[in-house]
């Protein structure tokens, strides 16, 4: 048993593992793992981000900590702590690079190896919730991901989808991949569901309606909710305001604070 | 292989380290492989042959376009279906659509061929058509279901897209459009590397007005300038959104930093246009449209068109060198 412990390693304390998982690219897994990351602070829990997106990691701009750097220290690397109580805590290869614009033109074995050293080198400390953002597709990033966690086992996987078929059809194979790899899926987000004006609060369907819980009653996995396109949120993700203390007023927080909850219960489920 | 049915993909082992890799014949993932022997003696270290029998093949296509982005669903099968429907609108020209994503195919839905298979004839494997001049190449035609996934790691995607270019009996063609998923990884690294000998027109790059794009889209103009690859342009997708009921104008990815407008001035490549987003767009390709036919006097369409003309006459004054053909 000590052996297991021990094997552990820098995951030792902590306590639930979410993947958060698409088969389409740009359909907001970043933005939903940043979100669900301030909601289950907001929740009073600690939380890790390890963005896996070796090629497009996009959450450090999002969290506004894209200057920051990783630090070395005895039992790996540190991770960068966006706000002061260290409530959240993030680890990208975004921070590693020399200079933002760098591409990282890689091929799998090279981006195998470095998620590898994420899951065991990372001194992520104690956690609530360790959210694994990935990249689109059910490839190497993906698998390597999955066989290096499943020692942990992983509480399960949020899979996100916008409204059209395009993107149905791609997140359709991603629950397969799931299913294919043993890893349980905790539900399905629909993202981008419905824009309102905010000239004469018209609410227009972008990319269509109900496709998400279309293919969750398909797949039969519990269906987590719409998030609307809220221009405030993605304004202020961008421009690197207080995330904070403005997420709690958006449009979408409500939605988002729904599928934490869901979250929750299930840890709780699992703990017990 | 049943009649009719797709044919079968090269089975290799799950952690193929590639046949170009130092690894070759060496890596645990080697052990059984029938191909051990033939890897580990070295014998393939020197040049793909099938970068040959690529650049053979390739003598027949005029053109070859890549589209691009460094960001996931900002509209790369959505250009790419619309190039081509719009580049097939001249009857006398022929156009081939490979999609090069391996993981996501969305060319079937979009083209409206879901369900379709490849067939396989003397010469090779037939695309499948949409119109006569328009014919389709995807890893979606070689499923048997909507939601069979594509579990493969970076080498045998590799393997597929090079029996893509060198399998499959494109004809006598004159633009090859490549649609990629997004990144700057296996898939991108194949097919620069496969055409290489053929030479590629260049890419168009396609993203969105937030700076959250914006960073993973420079990043891949990075990769062109590293490997090369002309840059004819970029496209910015979902520009701004008029409310069909109060019709203003918002912003719904905001352009923070500029837009695509401000990043093709400060990296130097030109800005083929901006289209505006219209929900008709996602609808068409749903349904597998074209959106050109569907709304012909939507901003969109007309944006797309100019958009599609400038990639016409950058083809046309940039035709492959004719002294060789002397």
């Amino acid at each position: 048993m000590e052996k297991v412990e021990e094997e552990k390693g820098n995951l030792a304390g902590v306590q639930h593992i979410i993947l958060v998982l698409s088969g389409k690219g740009g359909v907001g897994k970043s933005t939903i793992s940043t979100e669900l990351a301030l909601a289950l602070r907001h929740a009073g829990k600690k939380v890790g981000i390890l963005d896996v997106d070796l090629c497009g990691p996009s959450i450090p701009r999002m969290l506004n900590v894209q200057d920051r750097d990783v630090h070395q220290c005895d039992n790996g690397w540190v991770p960068v702590f966006v706000d002061k109580d260290k409530s959240i805590a993030l680890m990208s290869i975004g921070f590693l690079l020399e200079k933002p614009d760098d591409a990282v033109v890689w091929r799998g074995p090279k981006k195998n190896a470095l998620i590898k050293q994420f899951i065991t080198d990372v001194t992520w400390g104690e956690l609530d919730f360790l959210i694994v953002d990935t990249p689109p597709g059910t490839s190497d990033e993906h698998i390597s991901t999955v066989e290096s966690l499943r020692p942990f086992k992983p509480l399960g996987a949020v899979v996100v989808t916008t409204p059209q078929a395009v993107a149905v059809g791609d997140v359709r194979r991603e629950l397969t991949f799931c299913k294919k790899t043993g890893l349980r899926v905790l539900g399905v987000v629909e993202n981008m569901s419905g824009f309102v004006c905010p000239h004469c609060s018209e609410c227009t369907n972008l990319f269509s309606k109900g496709g998400g819980q279309e293919l969750a009653k398909h797949a039969g996995v519990p269906f987590l909710g719409c998030v609307p396109l809220d221009p405030q949120l993605t304004q202020s993700l961008e421009e690197g305001r207080d995330f904070l203390q403005e997420f709690p007023k958006s449009l979408a927080f409500s939605a988002l604070a729904d599928i934490a909850q869901h979250l929750l219960a299930e840890a709780s489920i699992c703990s017990s | 292989m049943a009649e009719g049915s797709g044919p079968a993909l090269d089975a290799r082992p799950h952690d193929c380290p590639g046949t170009g890799s130092d690894e070759a014949g060496k890596a645990d993932a080697c052990q059984g492989c029938p191909n051990q022997g033939l890897c580990s003696s070295g014998q393939l270290a020197g040049p793909d042959p099938a970068l040959e029998e690529i650049k053979e093949k390739m003598k027949t296509v005029k053109h070859k376009l890549l589209v691009l982005s460094g960001k996931g669903g900002v509209g790369k099968s959505t250009f790419t279906a619309l190039l081509a429907h719009g580049l097939a609108e001249d009857e006398t020209t022929q156009i081939a659509v490979l999609d090069a994503d391996i993981c996501g195919p969305s060319m079937p839905k979009i083209m409206g061929l879901e369900g379709e298979q490849v067939h396989q004839s003397g010469s090779g494997w037939s695309p499948v058509y949409v119109e006569e001049n328009l014919g389709v190449m995807s890893v979606g035609f070689l499923l048997s279901s909507p939601d069979d996934a594509v579990i493969w790691r970076g080498p045998k995607k590799n393997g597929m897209i090079k029996q893509f270019l060198r399998d499959v009996d494109w004809g006598e063609i004159d633009y090859l459009i490549v649609d990629t998923p997004p990144g700057t990884s296996d898939e991108h690294l194949s097919v620069v590397q496969f055409l290489s000998s053929a030479r590629i027109d260049g890419a168009v790059i396609i993203t969105t007005p937030q700076e959250v794009a914006l960073q993973d889209v420079r990043k891949e103009i990075n990769f062109c300038h590293k490997v090369k690859l002309p840059v004819i342009g970029v496209v910015e997708n979902m520009s701004g959104f008029v409310c069909p009921k109060c019709k203003k104008e918002s912003q719904i990815f905001p352009p923070t930093t500029g837009g695509a407008e401000m990043m093709c001035r400060t990296l130097n490549v030109p800005l083929l246009g901006k289209v505006p987003l219209d929900p008709q767009i996602g609808r068409s390709c749903d349904i597998g449209h074209s959106f050109l036919s569907e709304a012909p006097n939507s901003p969109a369409t007309l944006s797309y068109r100019n958009i599609i003309q400038r990639i016409q006459d950058y083809c046309n004054q940039n035709s492959p060198q004719e002294e060789k053909t002397i």
